[in-house]
């Protein structure tokens, strides 16, 4: 079975800064895999990697047993669809016509839509529940609807794999619960490949079937939520104090932060 | 849906018609008003060729106002349209060649062309070329190439382009002494007096092929507003789609600026107008700005042959009595 994305050996360098260091996983295709770590540790920069925006001086990655570097945009588009971190909030276009333009990498010059288009258009709102702010102007949202609405925009792009960066960073409990298991929904029912970038490693540890973590640009852990999500690795990694038990809800880790030390005043007089 | 497919291209069609219809209503104000009056029907005929028309009438029509008319619509559908893209490019609707210091470039080299006693075409046209692509180099390696997308940096690398630019004028004209120096800055303000059929005829086909590559380009332009890595992560090939744009524009607005100076406010002016008439589509806003921008520069040029009581004046201070005043009202509005 061809792996969705192959990474093998990638390294990042900004001008002098190594962002990513030699990191090497694979996913699976139909896998919901979760990328963790804290901030500064190269999340963004790899899943921006595999998305064809960055681009890593070494190593290679390959897209559904194809490398990388040999699709053209539109054809890695339709298969790669992504959530960034930051969107427009000035984007004066309407959700429907915002949603609509997820079908671009199918489309011709002028992006003139057919009747299909617009029928997964419609479907895909009703699902990711934005077709009651259809009509609504992107600029006139919250940060929240705004977010559900670029999210249909990548639904819409029916690729195999879908990239999000932090995607859950501005919603609410219920709209977390909500992308989540939309995202669950498009994996167990279309077999898509989930790849998300979170802070929140207790949600990652409710969802992900597996895990990465990072720190500094190198890959500190990776496996099954229960075997990444334990005391040792995550107190080491973050340098604060953890708890590691057992979810109430299951089979899961939970992670709970213990207030630490730390007092800024100290010293100060 | 507001944007079904047949309705698009329905609503692209009603739009381009209504445009077109006050564009041809224009050229033939423009072509029957002047010094002497003619009516349309008079107008009509003789550009149909009929022998029964005044000889007089008929050598003012074909050999002064048709010209002029047709050379205004070209350099303001030009300028309109290069307004749009560069808004779109920046993400910043106060965005136009000449914020960039694209316009500035060209009138530096278009200058020195005159200077050097080139002709207009392709001597100072391609000088003006050369001047706006250097300043766009200029531009990029001061906001440093690779973030292209990055508004600021651009917008205030181009603001520091075009002070420079300025001073290189004023520098180029103070050293000019003789008559040529009347003539600099009567075509520095805009000056559309200065043309003929065969001008005319060289500038629509530079104009022409980089109307119909911009509305090629009108939904990576809707794309671009998304922003780097979504339009990428779409299928747009950012860099190429940007390059390509900026370039074709840079030398559209630099032939515009060769023939007939500096015209500000109108890139401004148009696209925002119809944008808040037709929304943000550049599909349907592309053909509008190219139609619309071409109208609105050839009723300003009608004005400025027609209000002075003696000569006229040039086209730019009509643009920019109208086009200052109406923006400061827009922004205004747009704050509330």
């Amino acid at each position: 079975m061809t792996v969705a994305i192959d990474v093998a050996k990638i390294s990042l360098t900004y001008g002098k800064v190594s962002v990513l260091k030699d990191v090497s996983f694979t996913v699976n295709p139909g896998e919901f895999f979760v990328i963790i770590g804290p901030n500064g540790s190269g999340k963004t920069s790899l899943i921006k990697s595999i998305a064809g925006i960055e681009k890593p001086q070494h190593g290679r990655i390959d897209i559904m047993g194809r490398p990388l570097s040999g699709y053209g945009r539109k054809a890695l588009a339709r298969k790669v669809a992504l959530v960034p971190q930051t969107a427009p909030a000035d984007f004066p276009f309407t959700v429907a016509e915002t949603v609509l333009m997820g079908r671009a990498p199918h489309l011709g010059l002028l992006g003139l839509e057919s009747e299909s288009d617009l029928k997964i258009v419609r479907q895909v709102m009703v699902f990711t529940g934005v077709a009651e702010l259809a009509d609504r102007k992107i600029e006139h949202l919250s940060g929240g609807e705004r977010q559900r609405a670029f999210v249909a925009r990548a639904v819409c792009q029916s690729s195999d794999i879908i990239l999000l960066d932090e995607p859950t960073a501005s919603l609410d409990l219920a709209y977390q619960a909500r992308l989540m298991d939309l995202m669950e929904a498009l994996k167990n029912d279309r077999g898509a490949t989930i790849v998300m970038v979170s802070h929140d490693v207790n949600l990652a540890a409710l969802y992900a079937d597996r895990l990465l973590l990072l720190k500094d640009g190198q890959i500190m852990s990776q496996g099954r939520p229960a075997d990444v999500l334990t005391y040792e690795t995550l107190e080491k990694v973050y340098g604060c104090t953890l708890l590691v038990d057992q979810s109430p809800l299951g089979d899961f880790p939970r992670v709970t932060l213990v207030p630490g030390k730390f007092n800024p005043f100290a010293g100060s007089g | 849906m507001t944007a079904r497919p047949n309705k698009l291209l329905l609503r692209m069609a009603v739009v381009s018609a209504i445009l077109l219809v006050t564009l041809v209503a224009a050229l033939l104000m423009g072509l029957s008003l002047g010094s002497t009056h003619a009516g349309f029907d008079a107008i009509v005929k003789t550009l149909r060729g009929h022998n029964s028309s005044d000889p007089m009438l008929r050598a003012i029509v074909w050999h002064i106002r048709l010209p002029r008319v047709l050379l205004a619509a070209l350099v303001g559908a030009a300028l309109s349209a290069g307004g749009l893209v560069f808004q779109a490019l920046l993400r910043n609707p106060l965005a136009e060649p000449y914020i960039l210091g694209i316009s500035g470039g060209s009138a530096i080299g278009a200058i020195i062309g005159i200077i050097l006693g080139f002709s207009r075409f392709p001597g100072v046209t391609v000088m003006a070329f050369a001047g706006s692509m250097c300043t766009l180099i200029l531009v990029m390696i001061i906001s440093s190439g690779q973030s292209i997308l990055k508004k600021d940096s651009l917008l205030l690398a181009g603001v520091m382009v075009n002070a420079f630019c300025s001073a290189v004028i004023m520098f180029l004209l103070s050293i000019t002494q003789d008559a040529r120096l009347h003539n600099i800055i009567f075509w520095l303000m805009g000056d559309m007096s200065m043309t003929d059929l065969k001008q005319v005829g060289i500038l629509s086909a530079i104009l022409i092929p980089g109307f119909i590559l911009i509305f090629c380009l009108s939904h990576a332009m809707n794309l671009l507003l998304m922003g780097r890595e979504m339009a990428m992560s779409m299928g747009l090939r950012l860099k190429t789609i940007t390059v390509t744009l900026l370039v074709a524009t840079s030398f559209m607005v630099s032939a515009t600026v060769s023939h007939c100076g500096l015209i500000g406010f109108v890139g401004l002016v148009i696209p925002h107008l119809l944008r808040m008439v037709l929304g943000p589509d550049h599909r349907v806003l592309v053909p509008a700005c190219i139609l619309g921008g071409g109208a609105y520069m050839v009723f300003c040029d009608l004005l400025a042959r027609t209000l002075p009581q003696q000569g006229e004046m040039p086209v730019g201070v009509i643009t920019a009595l109208i086009g200052a005043p109406l923006f400061i009202v827009l922004l205004k509005r747009s704050n509330r």
